[in-house]
């Protein structure tokens, strides 16, 4: 099909007409072409939306981004009446309410998922299973209302006043307990990532080859020892779990919001109301008035939209190298 | 003494016979009396009666499904985990019964151990494979005596001249041949008295499949090792013993050599000589 042919020129030009490119279809039919330009239509758009997001969201920072530089990702000041912007708090804000669900949520989801694929049986192991993905579908505004009636309640009164008598003396632990505030905020970001993260550490713990528990235990090792073996084996894929329930706790907007108590500052003490990157942006977009202050709340946004699409990035490589592995090993 | 206590109809008619060809007068290793396995309602063993000598390899053969591998299974409790599975009869190790309420089963395993068809190593160095069974079993007292169990597994294993100067190398990255002796090595570490084989070479390639074969001839001077194969040619190599099985069924127990050259049953001369299976 030499397209400078000569003497048959109308063949020739028919087929360059007709011939439609091989990466759009390598049978040349066009049914063919039109469904997979559709399809990579639907693709594409999804990568344009998040190109559109990232460039629409650093085009309206411009102006806090111009004022502060990188001194916004330092300052500790967030005064929008005096025309002060700093991200510190509410980076501060977010990344300790989310060590605090982590430190909280993944030795409880890691029991979680090894009782479920290592030791109940299946009559157990399915409705417990059920119950635990039935979680991560409450509505986050539900943790939230949850959280201000019964866990602020709970925090202020049993959890809170122990905890000083025990460990008041560490800077973490001082100062009048309300029950709203940072320690609320990690408890209930805890209660909200177990799901996720207990539903991924299951499946890759499940994605485990029987053939390695059975080695250990053909081995004399006891049922301990044979789980040691299987968290051996999911590491990667059991740190994927957690670090994309992190990703779940620095975004999580609505339930922290409600029990944190929405207060731009710095303190040790986790009894004391703090503020998050995500809370900031939903109690504060609709009054920001001015250029400045509405800019320097997209830039935080910007900040979020960026650490949480790495941080899932990461989870998910980290998920799939387990599954990958499990494929049937060359020989 | 016999070697077999076949209880089934076709195998009593003739069981007469079984005492002439006896050559091995020691109790046995392993006596499997009435053993009958289900899963769930299905029955997968039925009435198996079985002794296996000291120190003797003994294959067993049979078409897929026969019932050889779950059998194999039941001699060190690898079957409970398997879910909805039940065992009726005795397994006797020793003169003790493996299922009798009470038996350690994690010393049983220890002392029985298992190579799988599927070479499953650790995701972990050559060497820490080797030294696992060695360190959860508490079996030495200073890295010394680790170091010395490991190479002397991987010497019996014909594996140590390969691997000697990559210890420290992940076991992922051996030839799935290396990576069966290195199985078997793990398995030796703990130094079992019985090591049961799980068809150790179908996915190997025919020289890794030799070098398996004379390893399994060599072993046998210190082990009393039962074999799972579907080559036919390899359980006449390797074995002493050969036990035949068919749905679920001990049909016949012969030396290996009378069972290749005359079985007494008409099934097993027919599977034997390719008429099904």
């Amino acid at each position: 099909m030499k397209e400078t042919s000569t003497g048959t020129r109308t063949t020739v030009v028919a087929h360059g007409v007709f011939r439609w490119p091989r990466m759009l279809s390598p049978t040349g039919d066009a049914g063919d072409a039109i469904f997979r330009s559709l399809l990579f239509c639907c693709a594409l758009l999804i990568v344009l939306l998040l190109a559109a997001m990232i460039a629409a969201m650093a085009y309206r920072a411009r102006p806090s981004f111009a004022q502060f530089g990188f001194d916004f990702l330092w300052g500790r000041s967030w005064n929008p009446v005096e025309g002060e912007f700093g991200a510190l708090p509410f980076i501060y804000g977010t990344v300790v309410s989310s060590l605090i669900a982590l430190i909280l949520s993944v030795p409880l989801s890691l029991g979680i998922a090894i009782f479920l694929v290592e030791q109940a049986p299946k009559g157990i192991a399915r409705p417990i299973a059920f119950l635990v993905d039935l979680l991560a579908a409450i509505p986050s505004v539900v943790y939230g209302l949850w959280g201000i009636f019964v866990l602020a309640p709970f925090v202020r009164e049993e959890l809170g006043p122990p905890l000083q008598g025990l460990f008041g003396w560490t800077p973490f632990f001082r100062g009048t307990i309300t029950g709203i505030g940072m320690l609320t905020g990690g408890i209930i970001l805890a209660i909200m990532i177990t799901p996720i993260i207990s539903a991924v550490v299951r499946d890759v713990l499940a994605a485990v080859p029987m053939a390695q528990r059975e080695a250990a235990l053909a081995l004399g090792a006891t049922k301990w020892e044979t789980t040691r073996v299987v968290l051996a084996n999911g590491a990667p894929g059991i740190l994927g779990a957690v670090i994309l329930g992190l990703g779940r706790a620095i975004g999580e907007t609505m339930a922290v919001t409600m029990v944190i108590g929405n207060r731009p500052q710095i303190s040790l003490s986790l009894f004391d109301p703090a503020y998050t990157i995500a809370s900031v942006i939903a109690n504060e977009f609709t009054e920001a008035t001015g250029d400045l202050y509405l800019s320097a709340l997209i830039e935080l946004g910007l900040i979020l939209f960026l650490v949480t699409f790495i941080i899932n990035a990461l989870a998910r490589l980290l998920v799939w190298s387990v599954a990958r592995r499990t494929q049937p090993a060359r020989v | 003494m016999s070697t077999a206590l076949p209880k089934i109809k076709v195998a009593t008619e003739r069981a007469g016979n079984l005492n002439l060809f006896t050559p091995v007068v020691t109790a046995p290793k392993i006596r499997v009396e009435g053993l009958n396995f289900f899963y769930g309602r299905t029955q997968a063993l039925h009435d198996i009666s079985l002794d296996i000598p000291e120190r003797v390899v003994m294959a067993f053969i049979g078409p897929s499904g026969c019932g050889k591998s779950t059998f194999l299974r039941t001699l060190n409790r690898m079957n409970d985990i398997i879910p909805n599975t039940r065992v009726e009869g005795r397994v006797l190790i020793d003169g003790r019964d493996i299922y009798a309420p009470g038996t350690d089963v994690v010393e049983l395993r220890r002392k029985v151990g298992m190579v799988f068809q599927k070479s499953n190593p650790f995701p972990k160095s050559i060497f820490e494979n080797v030294a696992y069974g060695l360190r959860i079993n508490r079996l030495v007292r200073d890295r010394a005596e680790l170091e010395a169990r490991v190479e002397q597994a991987l010497r019996d294993a014909a594996l140590w001249e390969e691997v000697k100067d990559r210890l420290k190398s992940s076991a992922l990255g051996l030839s799935g041949g290396q990576q069966q002796r290195l199985c078997i090595a793990r398995a030796l570490a703990v130094r079992p008295e019985v090591l049961l084989m799980d068809e150790p070479a179908s996915a190997l390639d025919p020289i890794a499949t030799q070098k398996i074969e004379e390893l399994i001839v060599e072993l046998k001077k210190q082990y009393t090792i039962v074999i799972v194969t579907h080559n036919m040619q390899q359980a006449a190599r390797v074995s002493d013993f050969t036990a035949f099985f068919w749905m679920g069924r001990l049909i016949e127990v012969n030396t290996t050599e009378k069972m290749f050259t005359n079985p007494d049953q008409k099934l097993t001369e027919d599977y034997i000589t390719g008429r099904f299976g």
